[in-house]
């Protein structure tokens, strides 16, 4: 999991910050990125490229931490031993995500601290679909194989972009996933073909999270107030739509194989645009959950604020020794 | 040696390492900091996947299958000691009991592997591997956090003394303690136990921790005979919440 496009979208990119930029330098940066070379921490970069990296970096390591939070709530329940094993590792792979994000966000010079200080506080976002619940086991398996896809579809587009320790963290995430992904379509498939209770919780979790995946990949792109200077840059690699359309015609003949309904009676696929047609998610929704209304936003934070404080002595005591020593920023 | 005696030792050890196991997990997404989150979780790994493999014994000697074993008893079934069972706490309580645990279940396992029974010694073998980078771990981290601060010093103390008179529970002799000793199977968990004591305080020396003397501490026993407290029933209930909705279906 987890890195959603819509978060990092959402604001507005403020080119105000581009005027002071030496234009040679600034022509230099583009050529580079134009050639396909990658920027690596200690390279000239624009303050406007810096500022998106560390914002778009530390929203999909956000996601990875809270992210682990509704499929970490089912590994004391797992049915089974392999089940239970196979979800441990999975979550715990989720958080060693985080944690490769957050050293690739602090080598733009934002330390972890302050990064996980602006999450308990509200100020950066995460990815909104960690907002809604998980009420049933067969929820978590909707999210380890279909949301975990669905981040497949935006981190292997993201892989390819200009900044070399974000493409280094997703190329090692990736092939993780690719893991997360067959033992998720696994979980669904023996719901979907098992018993009719067990058929009955699959097609209500699909239910439940369908309008919350299709917000996943954040509004169409005709609403979108991206900038092509993200595109240009290679920060952003693929439109929102882009990442959508690419996810329905993967994972929905899945879906559908699995005899498993979805409730979006328009969705179907164009013979003539290639392209898939759906009912227009909910917008409006979208924004009011991720502006802190949704059904989970606020114990999601205080689960993770509680964490934060619990485990307070323990990063104290860490440090008690190294005090006066100098910040050293991880390796990129 | 009966068979029953031998089946009473696997589900011990595997029913400590299930426990355990699972209650470690709870820190999973939770723990202080992200490193220790994933060292957590690789270890509660470790001993759910440790228990399997002496429920897989079990299961060669007779007994139902590891899913059924470990999914379908209730809390009085269960022959782990009290020690596992109780709640994670703070994360000073969860890292005094995993050193206590571990340091106890290396020199269990030291032993089992020079037993007589080859698919137990087996096992013991390759188990004993993986808990010698638990009880490192554990050592690491009680002499880093016990010299760093007040603080941290103060609470893993108060924890070490809270949870004594549980450790000491893990080495309850069972019914069947002199059979097993009489046909060489291990040593016994009188032998464990003051080998144990040995080491421990070794490491307690360094960190700065001190132990009581331990004829004042009375050990808690029960656990090994169905015997537990109020925390296994919930425990169990809730790993086995959705095996249970359907304990025939595929899952």
């Amino acid at each position: 999991m987890y890195g959603g496009g819509q978060v990092f979208e959402s604001s507005s990119v403020n080119n105000e910050l581009l005027k002071d930029e030496d234009p040679q330098k600034l022509a230099e940066f583009e050529a580079r990125i134009a050639r396909g070379e990658k920027i690596e921490p200690n390279d000239w970069m624009p303050k406007l490229y810096r500022k998106q990296l560390i914002r778009m970096i530390e929203q999909h390591a956000h996601s990875e931490i809270i992210g682990a939070l509704p499929e970490g709530t089912w590994i004391t329940r797992a049915p089974g031993f392999k089940r239970k094993l196979a979800l441990m590792a999975k979550v715990q792979d989720e958080v060693g995500h985080a944690q490769l994000l957050y050293g690739a966000a602090e080598t733009l010079g934002k330390n972890r601290e302050q990064m996980i200080e602006d999450l308990i506080t509200g100020k950066s976002k995460y990815s909104n679909i960690f907002n809604y619940p998980t009420f049933t086991w067969a929820d978590s398996c909707f999210i380890s194989w279909l949301v975990d896809a669905g981040a497949i579809v935006n981190q292997l587009a993201n892989a390819r972009g200009s900044y070399g320790p974000y493409c280094r963290a997703l190329d090692r995430i990736c092939a993780e996933e690719s893991f997360h992904l067959k033992y998720g379509h696994h979980c669904v498939i023996h719901l979907a073909t098992g018993t009719p209770k067990q058929r009955e919780m699959m097609q209500e979790a699909v239910n439940r999270w369908w309008a919350p995946m299709m917000h996943f990949f954040g509004p169409s792109d005709k609403m979108s107030t991206h900038t092509q200077i993200l595109t240009k840059w290679k920060v952003k690699m693929a439109t929102n739509d882009e990442c959508r359309q690419q996810f329905l015609d993967m994972y929905v003949p899945k879906i559908w194989e699995l005899g498993l309904t979805i409730p979006d009676e328009n969705l179907k696929k164009n013979s003539e645009t290639g392209e898939w047609e759906f009912t227009e998610p909910d917008w409006e929704e979208f924004k009011r959950v991720i502006n802190g209304d949704g059904p989970c936003n606020k114990e999601r934070l205080a689960v993770r604020r509680t964490a934060e404080e619990r485990g307070a002595w323990v990063r104290r005591a860490l440090t008690a020794k190294t005090k006066g020593e100098e910040y050293v920023a991880p390796l990129a | 040696m009966t068979e029953e005696a031998l089946k009473d030792l696997l589900y011990k050890i595997a029913d400590d390492l299930l426990i355990l196991g699972h209650r470690n997990s709870e820190w999973t997404g939770v723990g202080p900091l992200l490193e220790e989150d994933i060292a957590f979780s690789s270890m509660a790994q470790d001993k759910v996947g440790q228990s399997l493999a002496f429920y897989n014994l079990l299961h060669e000697l007779g007994e139902q299958d590891p899913d059924t074993v470990a999914f379908t008893r209730n809390a009085d079934q269960f022959h782990n000691s009290q020690f596992v069972e109780l709640p994670i706490g703070e994360y000073d309580f969860s890292l005094i009991r995993h050193f206590l645990f571990d340091h106890a279940d290396y020199i269990r396992f030291s032993m089992l592997a020079e037993c007589p029974i080859e698919e137990v010694a087996q096992v013991a073998k390759k188990l004993k591997g993986e808990i010698k980078y638990h009880v490192m771990h554990a050592n690491t981290w009680i002499k880093q956090l016990a010299t760093a601060n007040e603080e941290a010093h103060d609470r893993l103390q108060n924890s070490l003394n809270e949870a004594l008179p549980y450790a000491l529970g893990m080495f309850e002799p069972s019914k069947f303690e002199n059979e097993i000793i009489e046909a060489g199977v291990y040593p016994g968990e009188k032998a464990i136990e003051e080998q144990w004591k040995e080491n421990i305080v070794i490491v307690f020396e360094q960190a700065g921790l001190k132990l009581p003397d331990w004829d004042t501490v009375k050990p808690v026993y029960g656990g090994r005979y169905g015997k537990h407290t109020e925390h296994l029933q919930p425990l169990v209930e809730e790993m086995s919440e959705v095996f249970r909705v359907d304990p025939t279906a595929d899952w």
